[in-house]
């Protein structure tokens, strides 16, 4: 179970987040929904420990431990994922070379053995085709020259070989075609589990239309500032975030 | 415009500005006592080239940071030491490095403070009439060739470090490559420093590698330091590529935290000839890589790389010419470099196209990592060209390790020094790229992975 009590955040001296509360169950999926500058993706960052997120009051309990005391090696180890909106192109590091060293680094740290070149290869050749990648893009370098599709299909691709707990998928939909997204969404879909719990943050209703979620919530101005069942979505496609003292975003 | 470029044997001018004759009798006074007993003291030739290397030397004593192209090297600590020449070591030495598999044999030279080591050394695998062999042999059965070539490219008049070689010239290595010769096999010439724990050592190598026309090979430097003592190992190397011959030249300089390596490596390239250089620099606590590749016939190619990995207080000095003399001709260079702590790297690169050398294709690329606030790079890029119809960039950036990069390995749970040597490695792979051949390639990229482990 993720707790997010009275979460505050700055960045630059800026406050950012305003006192989040938040709790996830596993199995549930949650949707963040709210309007640009909201603080949606400071909150996934917050979550998964990037460098410059000071967080100044609140707490973050996650099965029990302190999140926000681990390093971001530590979250992703203990089973938090953060897909990227914006996947980091990282010339010179084979995808296969970062998908193995990272599988091994988590199966180390919990304690179990590391995978050899074979099994690593059996595992991720089985991942590739549920979710219609070639092998071409795992011999490239990581996100190097892919596509927007491509990138967040193998931000997919991490999560599924990388099994974690506690997933957040941080505008997803973004730079994706409707096709894409169909794709995108089935492989995350298919990670669904009872004991997998997963937050999706996006600006538009669309992508909830295939990764359909137990929990809305609206972000507005650092704060949750309104939560209900999977309907919500819908009337906010319809009316926007006016009502909650945003401007509607473009 | 006025053109103004280099004869043919005189790549660089070396100006007296700057001359410190004071610093030359600490290192010519040793030779007094050698004189005669130096090898080859009977050929004529070899007695002028010596004297002619003392001379100079005497005239104008180490390079200071007067002079231009030694404005970001001082050697001026080297004056306050009194340096001997090695004595000859007669002790094993294991674990040669080598980029062999397990098991396979080739040719090797091995050298011990600059003396070669027969003991160490073999020239199995070697196809018939390649030439092999010790300097100091090749001065009684090779006369003539050395007497062709020694000292034609390596000008004393221009460098002090070269005349001081040639004055002390006696030992190293020659390679001679016949026509149409295709040497399939590594050459690998090991360098090792071992000095004395009691006193400051040099040697003076001097390297000759021919490859006459149509013939092919491959050599490989390894320069490693086995010693704690305060050694300057002062290389000169000629290189002399003939028409359509292909002398691929690669380096890997990982002498012990006393040494100081210097070197100046010179090569020509006839027309359609093609002389690679590579050279991987991990240790010293002071280099200076110097590389010159002349294009003096047309359609020639050379690619002049390397890397540089730094740390703690070394510093790495890298400075190449390439010199496109004749038409036609193709040249690249790609150099990545990585400083840690307070270290400090030296990059001055430049290409000189001379008035006949149109349709020139010249790249030059420099990219330095700092990894610490105290860490230091000096760039100097100098395009000069005397031609109009020539394709000619140059490239040159100093950056940090980029932080979105860390943050996403680590958010998959790969820790910050195993993300860092994962964004390191695959910086300075764009430069290892340029190394053709696979084990050799494999071989270098086991000497920056070890550099990495050293860091944690």
């Amino acid at each position: 179970m993720i707790e997010i009590k009275n979460l505050h955040a700055t960045v630059d001296g800026k406050e950012i987040l305003k006192g989040v509360d938040l709790t996830i169950r596993p199995g549930e999926v949650h949707a963040i929904m709210g309007p640009n500058g909201a603080g949606k993706s400071t909150m996934s960052y917050v979550l998964a420990g990037r460098d410059g997120y000071e967080v100044t009051e609140g707490s973050v309990t996650y099965y029990g431990k302190d999140l926000l005391a681990m390093e971001p090696e530590e979250r992703a180890a203990e089973g938090v994922f953060l897909a990227f909106q914006y996947p980091v192109e990282i010339p010179g590091v084979g995808n296969t070379t970062f998908l193995k060293t990272a599988i091994n680094a988590i199966r180390k740290h919990r304690g179990e053995k590391e995978l050899d070149a074979m099994q690593f290869l059996k595992l991720i050749r089985a991942k590739t085709k549920a979710l219609g990648m070639s092998d071409e893009m795992l011999k490239r370098a990581v996100n190097v020259g892919f596509s927007g599709g491509e990138k967040k299909r193998n931000e997919t691709l991490q999560m599924a070989v990388l099994e974690p707990k506690f997933a957040i998928l941080d505008e997803t939909d973004s730079g994706l075609d409707i096709d894409a997204l169909k794709i995108v969404a089935e492989g995350v879909n298919a990670l669904r589990s009872p004991d997998r719990s997963m937050l999706v943050i996006t600006h538009y209703q669309r992508l909830l239309d295939y990764i359909i979620p137990d929990y809305v919530h609206v972000l507005a101005a650092g704060r949750i500032v309104k939560s209900g069942g999977k309907e919500l979505a819908l009337e906010l496609e319809k009316n926007g975030y006016r009502d909650f003292g945003a401007s509607e975003a473009a | 415009m006025t053109a103004q470029h280099p004869s043919p044997l005189h790549p660089m001018t070396y100006s007296t500005r700057g001359a410190d004759p004071a610093t030359a009798p600490a290192f010519l006074t040793p030779l007094d006592h050698m004189g005669s007993g130096l090898p080859g003291s009977g050929l004529s030739w070899l007695n002028e080239l010596r004297a002619a290397g003392r001379e100079r030397f005497a005239a104008v004593g180490l390079p200071t940071i007067k002079n231009e192209s030694w404005r970001y090297t001082n050697l001026r600590d080297l004056a306050k030491l009194t340096f001997q020449p090695a004595a000859p070591a007669a002790a094993a030495i294991d674990l040669l490095p080598t980029v062999r598999a397990e098991g396979q044999d080739g040719p090797r030279m091995v050298f011990v403070d600059g003396r070669f080591r027969a003991d160490l050394s073999s020239v199995d695998g070697l196809p018939p009439r390649v030439d092999l062999l010790s300097l100091d042999a090749a001065l009684s059965t090779h006369a003539g060739l050395l007497a062709d070539h020694l000292g034609r490219l390596a000008a004393a008049d221009d460098r002090p470090l070269v005349a001081l070689n040639s004055a002390y010239l006696a030992d190293g290595a020659v390679l001679h490559v016949p026509a149409n010769v295709q040497v399939e096999r590594p050459i690998e010439l090991v360098f090792v420093s071992v000095g004395s724990e009691s006193q400051a050592t040099t040697c003076h190598p001097r390297m000759l590698l021919i490859a006459e026309a149509g013939s092919k090979a491959v050599v490989v430097e390894h320069h490693v330091g086995r010693g704690t003592g305060t050694t300057l190992s002062n290389h000169v190397t000629e290189v002399f590529v003939g028409e359509g011959a292909t002398l691929h030249h690669y380096k890997s300089q990982r002498e012990g935290a006393g040494a100081i390596h210097l070197s100046h490596i010179a090569a020509t390239v006839a027309t359609g000839g093609c002389y690679d250089n590579f050279i991987l620099t991990t240790g010293a606590k002071l280099s200076r890589n110097e590389v010159v590749s002349r294009l003096d016939g047309t359609e020639a190619r050379t690619h002049v790389s390397g890397g540089y990995l730094v740390r703690g207080t070394q510093h790495a000095d890298t400075t190449t010419l390439i010199v496109h003399a004749k038409p036609n001709g193709t040249s690249r260079e790609v150099y990545k470099g990585v400083i840690d702590d307070t270290a400090r790297a030296v990059f001055q690169g430049k290409i000189t196209v001379c008035p006949d050398a149109q349709k020139t294709d010249g790249y030059q690329l420099n990219r330095a990592l700092l990894l610490s606030d105290g860490a230091e790079i000096d760039s100097k890029p100098e395009l000069e060209i005397h031609a109009d119809d020539v394709k000619c960039s140059h490239g040159c950036t100093a950056g940090e390790l980029d932080d979105d990069a860390l943050f996403y390995l680590r958010a998959r749970g790969i820790d910050r020094d195993t993300a860092q040597g994962l964004l390191i490695g695959a910086f300075l792979s764009e430069s290892l790229e340029e190394i053709a051949e696979e084990s050799i390639r494999d071989a270098f990229q086991g000497i920056v992975a070890g550099w990495l482990e050293e860091q944690k």
